[in-house]
């Protein structure tokens, strides 16, 4: 143990702020400090971007094995359908159906549960909140320029939001009629009528609630996010100046704010029927026995409300990781992103055409088959934009100087993932391909490693390389690259198949095969994918042993910027506490992407141009 | 214990993990960072590669090794009209899109390799290529443009409606899946070629897709147990829901189509392999006599080895394609597709459901009248008894045996009147005709009474007849009482056949 701290040295960054940088006053007012005084104030309640990052990670981590937990009980089951599962009893009581003969089985009630519960915690818990709500709030300050993000009071709301939503949808597993059981996209009418389902019941009402708080959890997030990139960016941080990962998730706090409102008011009417008796979106129904009051609603329009958030959400997801892959790429290949612009452009196209295109989700629900010309031609549109993001990637590898870490490994597994499931989307937004494709295993293959296990890459990506910015330490490298490589491998190993299991037109959210005879002979083919499951979700773990091990016995940062990165991050104290600056706060003097320049290994953002020198992806120089 | 053992090694291999994780760590402080990083690279590009190289090979021969499983591929053609197209759209996008994928995931992990860190490499400083970018943004989107239309075509030839000129019944056939937790209803229009009107609020256990019988398009309508259809001929399903969201999915067919509560659906296609046709194609020999798709000679019930193989018992399926609660992955029902013959005869021997468990019960709108076809077919009989009775010398008599009295009562029922409309017409055709109405009653009760009522019952017969303009001149009425049964008064079924009206030929 050091017994005197040394004053550490002064790097050129920090003499270049004290230079350049704008002095906002704000170490004169100490009011930054107060909200820090005591241990709540610090790390629960706290007001400080960087701990409610660590928050929205840790809370995230809990959900990903609790979601995968529960992927590995299903995949159980579809792939040892024959096995005796009594041994899970201890865990799940009740829905672990013995027969005679003393075999075990999942409920099948609770086993729709268990994949509705999977997606649910996945996509709004883990890749929404776990991953832009930690990289947003990590990096939207530090990479700006800002001292905290522009309410850090709504910020801590939006952590504590997402908080008590998980706590409600926690609480609706322990249900006596199960958590909610109809799908993720809790489609009426079966999410409607508790007669219907018995996760409908209560289990409905939980899941309500809990994302319609997770959706104010999104709302005050995403307000905090689009204010701080617009008004909190330091001098001379231009819009074009901006690093990929902050204009990924100012864009993707855009889309959310336009999309999730709607998904709150699809719920809002989905109550109205459950509660009151209206008829938004039933009609015409007869089930237990009788025949409902309910007519003149409309299925289909919930439907339409959910995509008009739900395809959006798709790219709230994957848009993020984006921007951490483009960001880790660059940095570990030690050259500028390639095509900066077109790669802003792309997300920007991306974001925009997101809205256009929600009812590829609906081309064999119902509605009118003229309508889906549109929504073919605008979903693959898309994949022009995701095409030249893809090139670009591999273009920035192109002629780099890779350093293989498990940041940059997993940025390149990103690609391949990408890659492998946006090409699966071709025939998914094709509708005459969709026909057959539609609700089968081919869907659940193309979305799982497009935007489940890409999106995860990106995080895990952003993880390894932003570590030492947040616990001032390295997460042990031999274990990354056995999780990166074992993920790798795995990953594919689960999804990989599944594209044959579609294409021979297994249909998804099977509880069984054996009832079908077109289903029924891919026996071998599931239980090798339960296996791979089991080995990933082990990997998994390894990566939370490593985590946190790391935090508190990992490899020590020994200098501010271990990766030569350029962006402002990487000039705050290692130990940057709140406020991120201890003096003035940066000026910017170029874009983040000056790697490799005139033999330069990189070119901080705030080291001034030299004489005759451009910048902003503009060249060398004159 | 097992359990605990398996804990124990899982927490050991985790524990080694660890531990070797913090070994290379030590190993890279005394090897030196640069040294170990630049280690790290080789190894890792190296990896990559070969990672690479396994998993193109791999997705390339598992295609393979599950091609004859693919729709689409192997034996399994669609079988229907519009499932080839889909099929083609699929092959022409697989192939784009295939070229794309190993082209890209090759260069990924290939420049990765060649441009792995090295101790004096400097990265090339190469912000953006503007003439590059414009040539991969343009090329898909051509390749795009050129996916999208002729995927429009397609879509928009295959979810088609029938024409507005096809005549129901004729140019094509409707049938109605209605689909509920957790089974298929599937109704046939009848002889009308036409759909009956349903409601809702009319399900019942004996009405269970709540049809208005007042709709007399309902009265020949069939619920059948499973889909036979004629090939090559177009048939438009219409697909209902009782209660949730269902999927009426044909994957043979390429059919695929939600099934919403209020809202019918419909999808159009044209079967084009009969069953026999798609299990000789998954039966089929190579040029050597051995089969083509092996699998397929296994026995269909792995517990009866010499029973039927798989080829022999294939049956296209329905399937639910979209989640409807706890029962979802069990909504089958089998579909057969057979010959115009074959299917002319199976559907001729499917029963109306309205005649064979509606009509005459209080559910029946109709109870108290006879339908047209009814009512023809039963002057058929009259006729034809009648022409007997004419013509014969000894048995002169004609049991009317639609006729018939409220209970106790010489009071006639309403359906009784077409048959003795039956008798006026047959009077009116031969103006030299006597007849004798006769009453008899069973054995049950007092002897004068039943012989009373059977004098009032035949009175009330001569009553009607006159009433509707015969000659009240050439008819008598006389009642026999239980004196004459035909049958024993021992059973109920006896009785009945005793309690009658009879007429009989005075003169002719």
């Amino acid at each position: 143990m050091a017994s005197t701290k040394i004053a550490p040295e002064k790097t050129r960054e920090d003499l270049l702020i004290e230079e350049q940088g704008f002095d906002d006053h704000f170490h004169d007012h100490h009011h930054g400090d107060k909200y820090q005084s005591n241990f709540i104030m610090k790390y629960v309640f706290s007001m400080d971007h960087k701990i409610i990052a660590k928050q929205f990670l840790i809370t995230g981590m809990f959900w990903a094995l609790i979601g995968a937990a529960m992927s590995i009980i299903f995949r159980l089951q579809l792939g040892f359908p024959e096995e005796n599962f009594s041994w899970l009893k201890p865990l799940l009581g009740g829905w672990i159906i013995v027969d005679e003969a003393g075999i075990g089985s999942l409920d099948p009630q609770f086993y729709y549960a268990l994949v509705t519960m999977h997606g649910t915690i996945i996509v709004f818990f883990v890749l929404t909140a776990g991953l832009s709500g930690t990289f947003s709030n990590l990096l939207i300050p530090l990479q700006v320029g800002a001292r905290d993000m522009a309410s850090p009071l709504l910020n801590m709301l939006s952590y504590w939001f997402f908080f008590m939503s998980g706590c409600v949808m926690f609480a609706s597993l322990f249900l006596s009629t199960g958590p909610f059981s109809g799908g993720w996209t809790a489609y009426p009418p079966l999410s409607a009528l508790p007669q219907a389902s018995s996760g409908s019941a209560a289990g409905m009402t939980l899941w309500t609630v809990s994302l319609v708080l997770f959706v104010v959890s999104v709302l005050l997030g995403g307000i905090n996010y689009i204010t701080t990139v617009l008004n909190l960016r330091t001098k001379g941080m231009t819009m074009w100046r901006l690093p990929l990962t902050i204009w990924a998730f100012f864009v993707t706090a855009i889309i959310g704010l336009l999309s999730f409102p709607v998904l709150a008011s699809a719920f809002f009417l989905m109550m109205c029927d459950r509660g009151l008796g209206t008829s938004f979106y039933l009609s015409e129904i007869f089930v237990g026995g009788q025949a409902l009051d309910h007519v003149g609603g409309s299925p289909i329009l919930y439907q339409h409300l959910f995509w008009f958030l739900g395809h959006p959400e798709v790219y709230i997801i994957i848009l993020p990781a984006m921007g951490l892959v483009s960001e880790v790429l660059s940095v570990h290949s030690r050259k500028p992103i390639f095509g900066y612009k077109a790669m802003v452009y792309s997300i920007l196209a991306i974001a925009f055409l997101s809205f256009i295109v929600w009812a590829h989700h609906m081309f064999m629900s119902g509605v009118n088959p003229f309508i889906s010309n549109f929504f073919v031609l605008f979903t693959l549109i898309i994949a022009v934009p995701s095409a030249v993001k893809v090139f670009n990637w591999i273009t920035t590898v192109y002629r780099g100087n890779l350093r293989f870490n498990s940041a940059s490994l997993f940025a390149l597994g990103f690609v391949s993932m990408f890659i492998s499931g946006g090409l699966t989307g071709i025939f998914l937004g094709n509708s005459a391909i969709d026909i057959q494709l539609h609700d089968t295993y081919f869907v659940v293959a193309h979305f799982h490693i497009v935007m489940g296990i890409a999106a995860f890459f990106g995080m895990f990506a952003g993880i390894y390389h932003w570590y030492p910015k947040m616990y001032a330490r390295f997460m042990n490298e031999t274990l990354g690259k056995i999780h990166f490589w074992g993920t790798l491998i795995g990953a594919y190993a689960i999804f990989w198949p599944m594209h044959y299991l579609g294409l021979a037109g297994v249909p998804r959210r099977y509880y069984r095969f054996d009832t079908f005879d077109a289903f029924a002979h891919f026996g071998a083919m599931n239980k090798f994918i339960t296996v791979a499951a089991i080995i990933v979700f082990a990997l998994q773990v390894l990566f939370v042993v490593n985590f946190f091990y790391s935090i508190w016995k990992g490899k020590k940062v020994t200098t501010r910027n271990p990766w030569g990165a350029s962006t402002l991050e990487w000039t705050t104290p290692i130990h940057a506490g709140h406020g991120n600056w201890p003096g003035k706060i940066p000026s910017v003097q170029r874009w983040a992407y000056d790697y490799g320049k005139d033999g330069k290994e990189f070119v901080s953002q705030v080291e001034p141009l030299a004489e005759g020198e451009l910048t902003d992806g503009e060249g060398g120089h004159h | 214990m097992t359990g605990l053992l398996i804990f124990f090694c899982i927490l050991l291999i985790g524990i080694v993990v660890v531990q070797l994780g913090r070994l290379t760590e030590l190993a890279v402080r005394i090897r030196g960072e640069g040294a170990a990083q630049l280690a790290a690279n080789d190894f890792n590009a190296r990896f990559g590669l070969f990672f690479m190289v396994v998993f193109l090979v791999g997705c390339f021969l598992s295609s393979i090794y599950y091609k004859n499983s693919i729709l689409g591929y192997g034996p399994h053609a669609a079988a229907s009209e519009h499932g080839v197209w889909l099929d083609d759209a699929f092959h022409l996008t697989l192939l784009v899109t295939g070229v794309v994928f190993f082209a890209t995931q090759i260069a990924l992990f290939w420049f990765a390799y060649k441009y792995r860190g090295r101790e004096n490499r400097v990265a090339f400083f190469q912000p953006h290529d503007t003439r590059l970018e414009i040539i991969w943004t343009a090329i898909p989107a051509l390749t795009m443009f050129y996916l999208v239309a002729d995927g429009l075509v397609t879509w928009n030839k295959a979810m088609a409606d029938v024409p507005e000129t096809a005549v129901i019944g004729q140019d094509y056939m409707e049938i109605e899946a209605t689909a509920y937790q957790f089974a298929w209803d599937i109704r046939y229009p009848g002889p009308d070629g036409v759909l009956g009107a349903k409601n809702f609020r009319r399900i019942t256990g004996t009405n269970p897709l709540g049809q208005e019988w007042e709709d007399i398009e309902n009265l020949d309508d069939q619920h059948v147990t499973e889909i036979v259809l004629p090939v090559g001929k177009p048939v438009r399903v219409r697909i209902t829901a009782k209660d949730v969201l269902h999927n009426f999915y044909l994957p043979h067919f390429r059919v695929k189509m939600d099934a919403v509560p209020g809202i019918p659906t419909y999808f159009v296609f044209t079967p084009t392999t009969t069953t026999e046709e798609y299990r000789e194609r998954l039966g089929a020999l190579d040029r050597d006599g051995e089969p083509l798709y092996p699998e397929w000679y296994d026995p269909y019930d792995p517990a009866e080895p010499d029973g039927l193989k798989r080829y022999e018992a294939f049956n296209y399926e329905l399937a639910c394609a979209e989640l409807c609660g706890k029962g979802h992955y069990s909504m089958k029902r089998t579909v057969r597709i057979v010959s115009q013959e074959e299917y002319d005869d199976w559907i001729a021997q499917q029963p109306s459901y309205y005649l064979q468990s509606v009509r005459g019960t209080d559910a029946d709108p109709f109870k108290d009248k006879l339908l047209d076809f009814e009512i023809k077919d039963r002057k058929a009989e009259f006729n034809d008894n009648f022409n007997k009775a004419l013509s014969s010398d000894v048995d002169k008599i004609i049991r009317l045996k639609y006729v018939n009295f409220q209970t106790g009562s010489a009071n006639l029922t309403s359906l009784s009147r077409y048959e003795l409309d039956n008798v006026v017409a047959a009077m009116n055709k031969y103006p030299n005709l006597t007849l004798e109405v006769g009453g008899h009653t069973d054995s049950t009760g007092d002897a004068a009474k039943n012989l009373s009522l059977s004098d009032a019952r035949a009175n009330a017969v001569k009553d009607y007849l006159t009433s509707k303009g015969a000659n009240a001149d050439r008819l008598s009425a006389l009642g026999y009482g239980q004196d004459r049964p035909i049958d024993t008064n021992d059973t109920p079924e006896g009785r009945a056949q005793n309690r009658r009206t009879e007429l009989r030929i005075l003169t002719q």
